[in-house]
């Protein structure tokens, strides 16, 4: 039944770099630009994505041979929204301030593109350990999408990371307001653009 | 567009709606009193039929004062004062009132011109179209989902090329709110709440969703095939989209009554549309532009975007109360 011949660590490597659900696939965009101000939003967001990604895959992979293909795109919907309750209410216990502050976001996590992309794709096809190590490389390249934002926009915006000052200055304190998250993105796409041109220039000639 | 022409056929449904809501409020306390109405932050204004006794009015233990939910916590009034034309009572208080809420306001018996009126209850709450207003208003521009809650940008990234998909975007986007909006409510007043079933939300209402894009379906391509071949291909888009799920959350989380929510989900439709339209304008501008090679597509947009999110900043000091 296994359709991909790549193994586990080519897995989690692809979804963290090749595949990163935020810079190279721009799926996912809305918390990426609403609550990357600062590291703490993206490493919180990051594990309940990371979570509800792992689990759910894990889950559609176990019942994979069972799914009528008719009702699939449901069955993933329903199987999303149950492990997102589940995080929601850990996170809403335990941290309540995180919570608060992430708002909507965590309930979001439902509608994301990126988790029902993955299980249609890799997770209704794929044995068990597979899936297990796709959800877990899509879940930590978009906490690394989501932290990279954070670092920029916490370390330009406020001079600070992880709430300790580090630069003692602030040197664009734009980036760390909400408004700017579009401009932060933008620029960043941007520029990894320019670096794969680049590279890929140099390669060449 | 074909499509216009055929919305404009339910224009006396508007019209009802609109004569629906302007009936909903009013109420009236007491034959003498013509009027009440909150003032400023800490003030209430009764506006009575004919001169009242100065000595009855400017008597603060007259009046009490409470918020319509908790009968038990009387208002503290400062000052209470007559105007000169002896009808307007203004009532000051300590405190700034919560002006969401309606109050209570009864008084001892009104003396006028050494006649004893009775006693009055008076409920003083802003008006209800006002508040429905502000909440349309407000999803759709103050906080405009795209530009200040930051939600849906997958699909408004995706379907911001042309004006045409939009204008068609927007339209079935409003249609499958209103209708997801409005049974969300349904389910969570009438199910959800009274069962203590909320925890559940997430699953349902996600559930919902999905639901009235396939009922939407189902009914355009019956009732209006021509419709359904302009607008089919948006219809699964719809799903993918945050604020599909977001606003039944927030309607169930701010514990919003019928007109509110389909107030909330009829400014979300419009906003996303407007917000749609703004950027389809400008992009097929961009078409033509000079851009440099790393920063064409999205990059761009996102730029862009940015743009616009600091221009409707501007909206936030525009509120009817």
């Amino acid at each position: 039944m296994s359709t991909t011949t790549k193994s586990n660590t080519q897995l989690l490597v692809d979804g963290i770099l090749k595949e990163n659900p935020i810079f190279k696939l721009a799926l996912s965009m809305c918390p990426a630009v609403g609550i990357s101000t600062s590291v703490m939003n993206g490493i919180l967001l990051g594990t309940a994505v990371l979570f509800v990604q792992v689990f759910s895959g894990c889950t559609i992979s176990l019942v994979r041979n069972y799914i009528h293909p008719k009702i699939r795109i449901p069955t993933y919907t329903l199987t999303i929204a149950t492990w997102v309750t589940v995080i929601d209410l850990v996170l809403a216990a335990y941290v309540p301030g995180a919570y608060k502050a992430m708002g909507m976001f965590v309930r979001l996590i439902v509608a994301f593109a990126i988790i029902t992309m993955r299980l249609e794709m890799f997770a209704s096809r794929e044995p068990l350990t597979k899936s297990f190590w796709d959800g877990l490389g899509m879940g930590l390249g978009f906490m690394v999408g989501m932290v990279t934002l954070g670092v920029v926009r916490e370390l330009l915006g406020s001079g600070e990371l992880l709430g300790y000052d580090v630069l003692g200055f602030k040197p664009l304190l734009f980036f760390v307001l909400p408004s700017a998250g579009f401009f932060v993105v933008g620029l960043m796409m941007g520029f990894f653009n320019w670096i794969e041109v680049a590279y890929n220039r140099r390669k060449e000639g | 567009m074909n499509g216009m022409n055929g919305l404009r056929r339910y224009q006396w449904l508007m019209g009802i709606l609109l004569v629906a809501l302007f009936l909903t409020g009013c109420e009236t306390g007491h034959d003498f009193v013509k009027k009440t109405e909150f003032k400023d932050a800490d003030k209430i204004v009764v506006i009575f039929a004919g001169p009242v006794d100065n000595a009855w009015a400017t008597d603060v233990s007259n009046f009490s004062v409470y918020e319509e939910p908790d009968p038990d916590i009387r208002l503290n009034i400062k000052e209470a004062a007559l105007g000169p034309d002896k009808t307007t009572l203004t009532l000051n208080f300590e405190a700034p009132l919560n002006q969401g809420e309606a109050h209570i306001l009864s008084t001892t018996n009104i003396v006028s011109e050494g006649q004893d009126l009775g006693a009055a209850t008076l409920t003083v709450k802003k008006l209800y179209f006002g508040i429905l207003m502000t909440i349309f208003l407000g999803a759709a521009l103050i906080q405009n989902f795209v530009f200040t809650k930051y939600l849906g940008l997958c699909v408004f990234f995706g379907t911001s090329q042309k004006r045409s998909t939009a204008i068609g975007m927007g339209i079935v986007f409003t249609t499958v709110m209103v209708f997801a909006g409005m049974m969300a409510w349904a389910l969570y007043q009438f199910v959800l709440k009274p069962y203590q079933l909320t925890y559940l939300n997430i699953v349902v209402f996600i559930g919902l969703v999905s639901l009235s894009v396939q009922g939407v379906d189902t009914i355009l391509r019956k009732v209006n095939p021509a419709l359904f071949k302009a607008f089919g291909v948006y219809l699964v888009l719809v799903i993918a989209n945050c604020i599909a799920i977001a606003v039944p959350l927030m309607l169930a989380d701010n514990e919003y009554n019928a007109w509110e929510s389909l107030m909330l989900a009829l400014g979300a439709g419009l906003g996303f549309m407007l917000a749609l339209f703004l950027m389809a304008c400008v992009r097929e501008r961009l078409e033509l532009a000079k851009i440099p090679p790393s920063f064409r597509g999205l990059p761009i947009a996102f730029v862009t975007a940015g743009l616009f999110a600091l221009a409707f900043l501007g909206f936030s000091g525009l509120s009817i109360y």
